[in-house]
């Protein structure tokens, strides 16, 4: 159905393809039936006589401490050990992201926000771990917090006095005096992209255990013997106590959910100084993640060192309010934009202004800057952009990746400036985007911040989008409303946007067995996407097994040594697209062996579909199947994929809401979107990803803040004070399909993953200021609760 | 998220019950849906040393009407209110507000007897009784007691029930479907409520306002000296205490509970 047109290199017999099919999630039935395994389920036999971890977190913002009072912990029942930052035995923790602010494991002498782990209690059970870490005692002095960017900017209090200055990185502009002349109306608004919680269902969590080299039961993803139980541990620890002697022979074997098995290992592997081949990261299932389990996290490395200094594995879930708390947030931009341009509705020059809340300490909140300021000017044809970002650190959770990272914030910006503009101009916001749109380009074009997008067509959807939803209509019943001072006023927002995705290298390797199935080898890493489903097409699509056969193994850097992992939605336009390489390598290798079997030309045989095989042109009996010729020699072939350049995904959405003008209180009515991901493997799988991409799209605007006091103090800690909307606060979605194929991998696909998070939170916040634009409103800053609203409207009286 | 150590007793009766608090004084806690008590105990904000459960007692979960009077078990859940005949023919306020608490899981595990002890003066099923101006009984060491709701809630999460008692059973008069109406304010479908209004004919009652459940003393005036909606709404915040927290400054509660008693004024009239 919705194969691009490619030159196909090998000749198949393929008459219909599975590709652009709804085949359902062969995940799912494991999934369903409660058959999964997460981190927190393993019964893994080299996990036998584990040690419960609980962190001691700070209850401070700011502080110094000199001593943590251990004794009445360590006394207590069950406990093994409780360890300090001293005790963990590794190298010091190096910078990271070029700042330089360590991030310590366990934190040395100073804590910088509420959360930040001082020690880490281990237990027999989790329960008495709990029990015992309440009496850890930690002779906190406190410092003052510092919550507020502009105060951190200000640098009365600075969290490193070493650094002299709480910016952590910046890539400064200086200003242009001539950025908007030319320009008759220029618009300035400050606007706050709000902290958000990642949260996804399955918190962070890790099992340790450090094992001699070649042991039996090491390396292995399924233990083959029984190993010893505690008491006859191989390291001879027998609960002895801590281990200092560490022997350089130990390997060390690391569960974790995560977005990419291979970086975790690296992070690993530089924070003990240790060689490569002596850690081993598995990827159980993972309960979503959303861009926040990247990597290792300093509570990672200290389960890992303390299951070598304990000599005994060691195993960790957090609570969902440590979740809240620790996990990095997402967002936390405060940004000004000025828009100008002419009173007709040409938009001339934009200007992007971004401070970075980093949190406590430099996490991948330096990094998202960049994409903000990559993807600041958008769809739009402006003659002139300019932005500066820095990042600054606060008292606060450290700020990583959360879906989108960095380009949500750039749309949420530009999308925001251009209906000030609108309003300021007294012209339609459709209008205004529809004259403003770069046109439709079929070959590479180069951005005014540099970006390369690879192909788009911004004004069809718009276009479609205003159409499907009857644009006109929904102005003509809002003028109506308004006209009759109704309670309940209606609001229409529009967003169109552009992102970048992909680039970059990926692997897979493709291995059928003399049964029949085949096993598909990939550096990505699924959590909830249906990428055992999609690769299983890609490979189908070319060798004919059927899709039921195919597994998909990842995140076991043992079987899969290499990988970039799942994330900045990659995993399909380069991970399916190695894939589909590999399946193709595995063709050739089939009719080179047939080839050599027959005694005839490779040249002369074609790969056969129907019967997952291989035959010579013209004469279907002379047959061989790929499980034939797998039974004779290993049939497995890898390859590895290096795209042209990154892809950028465009759309645009309409929001409709409703707004009680007497409560403040939003009802979010319809949201029409296209998301436009290029050639689309499965739309089922595609639709899953726009429908929770919009819901925390719109969860950013109307529901979600992760909000301190001016103490520090985390007001979001529990579902009950951090506000998830359910399916029952979010309509049905209206999804248009558009598929605007990228020419820089052979599947024609762009990254799905974000899109629609990018999409969502603008139109809908457009469409509440909108709804009440009437009455003066100009901007409100998310989320857009009704308090907020009621009081923006208070304020134009 | 694991409590800390306690003792657990499964109450055969209310009797056993009562001699088990008795026993161990405020030390223990009566356990019913455990919609409040495990989530504050899991966050080691509550720390009982003995349990009491009373979620199995067939005794305290009914509902019967006599006469003009609907009886209502204090083990009786959330969702037994919303889905009972009885309730909607009879006080169809309880069923209306009892609908909207928390989600599905919650209405089927929290009860009306753990709602009123808890009381939170955000509570949904607090605020309908008091505007319905219901009994409590409560059982205790030395027998059974009366109180009137608007004796009963004290300061935030304090009731008239001591340590040793049990709320058995709430007594409302019955109303039929007549004049009677509850909204609540809450950001999303699934959360507290920010603000409650529930109207019993000319008794109005709030949620959200103070440090327990209160009647909107001034708004009842105006409607008993023969005035309009529209004044008694607006003097609906009149004399409550409404905190300003995170969720909502105070002075958008009194706005909220002002353009609540209004609408639901109007809806309890107009039926
Ligand atoms: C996710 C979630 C959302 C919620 N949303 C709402 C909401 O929107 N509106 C709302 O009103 N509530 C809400 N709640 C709270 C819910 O109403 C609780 O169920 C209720 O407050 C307590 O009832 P319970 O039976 O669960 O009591 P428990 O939690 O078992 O007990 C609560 C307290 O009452 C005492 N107690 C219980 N039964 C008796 C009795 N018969 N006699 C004397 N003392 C007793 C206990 O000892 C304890 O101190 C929510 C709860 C959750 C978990």
């Amino acid at each position: 159905m919705a194969r691009p047109v490619t030159v196909d290199p090998v000749t198949t017999t393929r008459s219909t393809s599975i590709l652009g099919t709804r085949v359902s999630r062969i995940e799912d039935p494991r999934l369903l039936t409660g058959a999964s395994v997460f981190t927190a389920d393993l019964d893994d036999r080299r996990l036998a006589g584990t040690a419960h971890a609980v962190f001691v977190r700070s209850p401070m913002a700011h502080a110094t401490f000199t001593t943590i009072d251990t004794s009445a912990a360590a006394a207590s029942q069950g406990v093994v050990a409780v360890l300090t930052a001293s005790d963990l035995d590794i190298p010091p923790a190096t910078p990271q992201f070029g700042a330089p602010m360590v991030e310590p494991y366990l934190a040395e002498g100073v804590v910088r926000y509420v959360g930040q782990a001082v020690a880490v209690v281990l237990a027999d059970t989790e329960a008495q771990a709990v029990d015992a870490a309440e009496l850890v005692a930690v002779d906190y002095r406190p410092l003052p917090a510092v919550v507020d960017v502009s105060a951190a900017l200000r640098g009365g209090v600075v969290l490193f006095p070493d650094a002299g200055t709480n910016i952590a990185s910046a890539q400064e502009t200086a200003p242009d005096p001539a950025l908007f002349d030319g320009c008759e109306v220029v618009v300035t608004q400050q606007i706050v992209n709000n902290r958000v919680a990642p949260a996804p269902m399955e918190g962070r969590a890790a099992a340790a255990v450090w094992l001699p080299r070649n042991s039996e039961y090491d390396g292995e993803g399924v233990a083959t013997t029984t190993p010893p139980d505690r008491s006859e541990n191989p390291l001879g620890g027998g609960g002895s106590g801590p281990n200092s002697a560490v022997d350089d022979d130990l390997r060390l074997t690391l569960w974790l959910p995560n977005q990419g098995a291979q970086t975790v290992k690296k992070n690993v592997v530089d924070a003990f100084g240790i060689d490569a081949d002596r850690v081993h990261v598995i990827t159980p299932d993972v309960g979503g993640a959303f861009g926040a389990k990247f990597g290792a996290e300093p509570d990672h490395i200290v389960i890992a060192a303390a299951a070598r200094v304990l000599g005994r594995p060691v195993r960790w879930s957090e609570t969902r309010s440590e979740n809240l708390t620790v996990m990095p947030h997402g967002r936390a931009q405060y940004q000004t934009v000025s828009i100008g341009g002419t009173r007709d509705g040409r938009m001339i020059a934009y200007r992007l202004d971004v401070t970075q809340d980093a949190g406590a300490y430099p996490r991948l909140a330096l990094e998202t800057p960049h994409g903000t300021a990559l993807m600041a000017p958008g769809v739009y044809a402006f003659d002139r952009c300019e932005v500066s970002t820095r990042c600054v650190l606060t008292t606060t959770t450290p700020v990583g990746a959360f879906r989108g990272a960095g380009r949500p914030e750039a749309t949420a910006a530009l999308e925001r400036a251009v209906d000030l503009f609108a309003a300021e101009i007294g012209m339609d916001p459709a209008a205004l985007r529809r004259r403003n749109l770069l046109p439709r380009f079929t070959s590479p074009f180069t951005s005014l911040t540099g970006a390369v997008y690879d192909s788009g067509d911004y004004p069809a959807a718009l276009d479609r989008v205003l159409a499907a939803a009857n644009y006109l209509a929904l102005r003509a019943e809002q003028a109506s409303r308004r006209r009759r001072r109704e309670d309940v006023q209606l609001g229409i927002g529009l967003s169109t946007y552009v992102e970048i995705t992909g680039s970059g290298k990926e692997n897979a390797t493709v291995q059928v067995h003399s049964d029949g199935s085949a096993t598909v080898f990939t550096g990505v890493s699924p959590h909830g996407q249906g990428h055992a489903t999609a690769f299983a097409m890609i490979v189908a699509d070319r060798l004919g097994i059927p899709v039921q056969k195919i597994d998909l193994v990842w995140g076991d850097t043992d079987l899969v040594p290499r990988g970039g992992g799942t994330g900045g939605s990659r995993s399909l336009q380069l991970g399916g697209a190695a894939a589909d390489g590999a399946a193709l390598a595995v063709a050739e290798l089939a009719k080179k062996r047939a080839g050599e079997l027959w005694e005839v030309d490779p040249a002369d045989l074609v790969i056969d579909t129907e019967r997952a095989g291989v035959s010579v042109a013209g004469i279907p009996d002379r047959f061989v199947t790929f499980a034939e010729l797998a039974a004779e020699e290993e049939l497995s072939a890898k390859h590895l994929f290096a795209a042209e350049g990154a892809t950028f995904p465009f759309g645009a959405h309409l929001a409709v809401v409703e707004v009680d003008i007497a409560t403040g209180k939003v009802r979010l009515v319809r949201l029409v979107s296209i998301d436009d991901a290029g050639t689309v493997v499965n739309p089922m799988l595609a639709e899953g990803q726009r429908h929770g991409g919009l819901a925390q799209g719109v969860a950013q605007a109307l529901y979600e803040e992760a909000t301190f006091d001016e103490d520090g103090n985390p007001l979001t800690a529990t579902f009950a004070d951090y506000g998830i909307p359910t399916a029952a606060d979010l309509p049905a979605f209206d999804l248009l399909d558009m598929e605007t194929p990228t020419p820089y991998n052979v599947l024609g696909a762009k990254g799905i993953g974000e899109a629609a998070t990018i999409g969502a939170t603008p139109a809908v916040q457009n469409a509440v200021i909108d709804a009440v634009s009437y009455l003066g409103v100009r901007h409100i800053d998310m989320p857009l609760t009704p308090q907020r609203v009621w009081r923006a409207i208070r304020e134009t009286d | 998220m694991i409590p800390a150590p306690f003792d657990y007793v499964r109450a055969a009766s209310v009797a056993q019950a009562l001699d088990v608090l008795h026993d161990h004084g405020d030390r223990a806690r009566l356990l019913a849906g455990g919609q409040s008590l495990l989530p504050m105990m899991k966050l080691r904000l509550a720390a009982p040393e003995m349990l009491v459960d009373i979620s199995d007692l067939d005794e305290l979960r009914f509902v019967r009407r006599d006469g003009e009077t609907v009886a209502i078990g204090g083990g009786t859940r959330y969702a037994d209110l919303a889905l009972s005949d009885v309730i909607r023919q009879s006080v169809p306020l309880i069923a209306r507000a009892a609908r909207r608490v928390g989600d599905a899981q919650v209405r089927y595990r929290g009860t009306l007897g753990g709602a009123l002890a808890h009381a939170d003066p955000a509570g949904d099923l607090p605020t309908a009784i008091l505007a319905l101006d219901g009994t409590i009984v409560i059982s205790g060491p030395h027998g059974t007691r009366t109180v009137a709701a608007a004796d009963f809630f004290i300061d935030y999460y304090t009731t008239a029930l001591a340590a040793d008692e049990i709320l058995t059973e709430v007594r409302i008069p019955v109303t039929g479907a007549e004049k009677c109406w509850y909204d609540r304010f809450s950001e999303r479908s699934a959360g507290w409520p920010i603000v409650a209004v529930a109207v019993a004919g000319t008794r109005i009652a709030l949620a959200g306002m103070g440090a327990t459940p209160l009647r909107a003393v001034a708004a009842e005036d105006v409607l008993a000296a023969g005035g309009d909606f529209a004044g008694a709404a607006e003097l609906a915040a009149e004399g409550t205490a409404p905190v300003s927290d995170q969720r909502a400054h105070a002075d958008y509660r009194r706005h909220l509970a002002r353009v609540l008693t209004y609408r639901a004024l109007q809806r309890a009239h107009s039926r």
